[in-house]
């Protein structure tokens, strides 16, 4: 039975994409097949993320308009065979989308894939609301941070409030993925604590992604983290969450600060 | 470790004021977009009261709840400034 997911967050930047991207290729090469969907019509950078930007004939909105078949619009991942990508239209707006052609594409999908992981845009609007619309499940990406905790909670309310499943009377499992945490600096008190966060957003948490380079290097070559540096944290993180994700009782650690002689020296001098 | 470097930082940690004003927040705005927000209403309520006797400034009328296994604590924080003059309200009556 195909699942959806959104990956939603409210803010911007906290790495809805990155987290995107590395979670579809992480059940991919775990035997899943994975589709991920960009609803950020207009700002479209999954495809680059994923290193399939020029690759890109036809997008959603051209099958939601039935200018294109489906399977035209679908993108084979260079890397793993049972990873695909449905790019979002770049010239195109938002109000180009409409529910039930969302709809259409989202159960044809179902018939071919495991996972329908949907990157939503930032924002509440037209497109944020579509990309949760028919999910089953969500992955709500939080950082440490006062704005995105809040943004996040609103997101929750959109959840529980705006989706089909809420509206027939189901739930839609939601799973908390904190990204770009910093462990020294929770350590040191200068950031929110992931108790902190757990305490008041009151969703389960999926993973724990720390800040790292390694992350950035992905994106900048085009290619997810767990494929790029699978051995690196963030990586180890995303495999835990999709393991999570797929069942698996999978043990929670929060990051720990790992200090060198460099970086005590280093800080010292800093401060 | 952590409180020596703290004295050398000389900072203070904001993260506890940071969940705070998320609590606090978040309390408020929870409600709006579904049942009416009690919290809201009761603030809204004890600021026309009290300040039909004391002149307050809105912003330092605090509602909280902090909801137990239990029982809740309602938790009502209002900062009257010293010296504090007695409302024009009731001084006119």
């Amino acid at each position: 039975m195909a699942k959806v997911l959104v990956v939603t967050s409210g803010k911007g930047g906290v790495g809805k994409t990155t987290s995107t991207a590395a979670l579809g290729a992480a059940l991919a090469q775990m035997g899943q097949s994975v589709v991920v969907i960009d609803f950020d019509v207009g700002l479209r950078n999954l495809d680059l993320v994923m290193g399939a930007e020029r690759r890109v004939v036809f997008d959603l909105i051209n099958v939601v308009q039935g200018v294109a078949k489906l399977p035209q619009a679908l993108i084979r991942d260079k890397r793993l065979e049972n990873l695909w990508l449905l790019p979002a239209s770049q010239t195109r707006d938002k109000d180009a989308l409409t529910e039930e052609g969302v709809k259409r594409v989202i159960d044809d999908l179902k018939t071919k894939f495991d996972w329908i992981l949907c990157d939503s845009p930032a924002g509440i609007e037209r497109g944020a609301t579509l990309a949760m619309r028919y999910a089953d499940e969500a992955i709500i990406v939080t950082n440490p941070e006062v704005s995105s905790v809040r943004d996040s909670d609103r997101i929750i309310g959109m959840l529980d409030s705006k989706t089909a499943r809420a509206e027939r009377g189901e739930r839609v499992e939601k799973h908390l993925l904190v990204t770009r945490y910093d462990a020294g600096r929770a350590a040191r008190g200068e950031m929110l604590s992931i108790d902190d966060i757990l305490e008041i957003l009151a969703t389960p948490l999926l993973g724990i992604v720390p800040e790292s380079q390694d992350v950035l290097r992905a994106s900048n070559v085009g290619c997810p983290v767990t494929l790029n540096a699978a051995s690196s944290a963030p990586a180890r993180a995303y495999t835990d969450a999709v393991r999570r994700l797929m069942g698996e009782a999978v043990e929670m650690t929060v990051p720990v600060e790992r200090k060198g002689l460099m970086d005590r020296l280093l800080r010292r001098r800093a401060a | 470790m952590m409180n020596v470097m703290r004295l050398f930082g000389g900072r203070a940690a904001s993260a506890p004021v940071a969940r705070e004003r998320l609590q606090i927040l978040l309390s408020h705005e929870r409600g709006r977009t579904g049942a009416p927000d009690l919290l809201e209403m009761l603030r809204s309520e004890i600021l026309s009261v009290v300040s039909k006797h004391i002149d307050v400034d809105p912003d330092k009328v605090v509602v909280r709840m902090d909801r137990g296994k239990f029982v809740s604590m309602l938790e009502v924080d209002i900062e009257v400034p010293n010296g504090v003059q007695r409302s024009k309200m009731v001084a006119a009556t």
